[in-house]
């Protein structure tokens, strides 16, 4: 499968074809989660209704490592068996990281404002979470530090797989130390203790998410393999501007010194 | 042996020679660590509560800002080449650079900050936390350093560049390094702490290099 798709042309053709109805269940799912979570969930019986900013947070936490994860992946794949897709995977994969991990962020502090009475703590879990979002801005500046892109890629993969020691940090983070965010209520062992009328927009929500990193990252990678193919084009175009006669080179000499 | 112990003794040579190699990232740590005084004010109790992290910052800030010594200019002048062709292992000419590096950075801080635990009115016990503790964090400062230090060979800005790239990965060492001071002034013993310094350092130190010398190679390519 991925050698396969190793062929940027082959990856075209097939991710043409699946970008379409991806794109269209995307919409469906986020369309129904939100519905689900805005509406039909009821109200936690101590936080009311802002519980409901749990259902925007927590598929944003879930995807901002899992994108993360994706990027270590990919990087490990590009330098290992250097496959030609990898690399751009993970440079399209780490903005969108970053974006989620930046609405984890946010919504988390419009929800402790209320909550904890708090916007920000610097409890075990945040401040981890805070890290993600450095490391990410750290491998997007490195990408882009080279003239020769490729090298930035390359040196991006290996800061990519270092990085990689803060995801068991963040997950285990609220179990290792007993600070401000709560413990994980979905995946632990013994089955969630959330109620299954909220677990399941929550659910619903995840799968939302995931589907819309799936098709932005399909998105960027085509984008960017279309920029890579411009600009071969253009470098290996030649001139096609008619060759316009040079001006005249010659001063035009005052009469007395001809 | 010989070969890892002329480089270790040509990179001691180099900074020392340079003169002012190693002075500038001292006078640079005590100069942020007197800083602090002045901006949040002279009353005792304050420094004695934040002095080992303003000590612990300064001390990472000092390893940053070193840290474009450690390949940056061998890389310049065909150096770099020359390691990388020899028969010495790169990965080990990395581990044998970070010990040097350690010893005109860290090692130096860690030998004045009891001097600065001083002026921060830090007690005696407090002060020997704070001087052992640099003393088992900074080489991972300076493996981890490393690994920053080579991504960003050759690129545009590196000195903000490897910044940006190293406090996040720096951000556990000055948890624990801090925190064992902090330990030790509630009442606490400060042994977990400084057993979990330890242990960064030698964590980094077989597997920073690795990255590091990935790294170096994709520069010279």
């Amino acid at each position: 499968m991925l050698t396969r798709l190793a062929n940027p042309a082959r990856f075209m053709r097939i991710s043409g074809v699946v970008l379409p109805p991806l794109g269209v269940a995307t919409i469906m799912v986020l369309t129904v989660g939100l519905y689900l979570a805005l509406f039909i969930a009821p109200p936690d019986y101590q936080q009311g209704e802002s519980v409901r900013i749990m259902f925007v947070h927590v598929p944003a936490a879930w995807l901002a490592l899992f994108a993360y994860l994706v990027v270590a992946a990919a990087s490990a794949l590009a330098l290992v068996w250097k496959h030609p897709l990898a690399e751009i995977a993970a440079q399209a994969a780490a903005p969108l990281g970053a974006a989620f991990t930046f609405v984890c962020l946010v919504t988390g502090s419009l929800w402790g404002k209320p909550m904890w009475g708090t916007w920000w703590a610097w409890d075990a879990r945040m401040t981890s979470v805070l890290v993600l979002f450095f490391l990410y801005l750290g491998y997007i500046a490195l990408t882009n530090a080279f003239d020769d892109m490729a090298r930035g890629r390359r040196a991006a993969s290996v800061l990519a797989l270092v990085g990689v020691v803060n995801l068991p940090i963040i997950k285990f983070s609220v179990d290792w130390w007993n600070t401000l965010h709560q413990a994980d209520s979905v995946f632990r062992v013994g089955g969630p203790t959330i109620d299954p009328s909220m677990l399941w927009p929550l659910l619903t929500m995840g799968l939302g998410y995931l589907l819309l990193f799936k098709t932005l990252l399909l998105i960027r990678m085509r984008a960017a393999l279309n920029e890579a193919k411009a600009r071969a084009l253009r470098l290996a175009a030649p001139a096609r501007r008619p060759a316009k006669p040079l001006p005249d080179a010659t001063p035009v000499l005052p009469p007395v010194l001809r | 042996m010989t070969p890892y112990f002329q480089l270790f003794r040509r990179e001691l040579l180099l900074a020392f020679r340079q003169s002012g190699e190693i002075g500038l990232a001292l006078g640079f740590f005590l100069l942020a660590v007197v800083l602090f005084p002045l901006g949040v004010g002279p009353e005792a109790e304050v420094l004695r509560r934040i002095g080992a992290g303003i000590v612990w910052v300064a001390a990472l800030l000092a390893a940053v800002l070193s840290l474009d010594r450690l390949f940056a200019v061998d890389h310049a002048d065909g150096a770099l080449d020359l390691l990388a062709l020899s028969a010495m292992p790169l990965e080990g000419a990395v581990i044998v650079k970070c010990a040097a590096h350690w010893a005109t950075t860290g090692l130096p801080l860690a030998i004045i900050s009891p001097f600065l635990g001083l002026l921060l009115d830090l007690d005696a016990a407090s002060v020997a936390v704070l001087a052992v503790g640099l003393l088992l964090g900074t080489p991972a400062l300076s493996f981890l350093g490393a690994i920053a230090a080579a991504l960003t060979l050759g690129a545009r800005r590196p000195g903000v560049l490897s910044s940006l790239i190293v406090l996040p990965l720096y951000l556990p060492v000055l948890i624990f390094g801090a925190g064992a001071v902090e330990v030790g002034i509630a009442g606490g013993g400060a042994r977990p702490h400084l057993l979990l310094l330890g242990a960064m350092s030698l964590g980094a130190l077989p597997l920073a290099p690795l990255a590091t010398a990935v790294a170096l190679r994709q520069a010279l390519d």
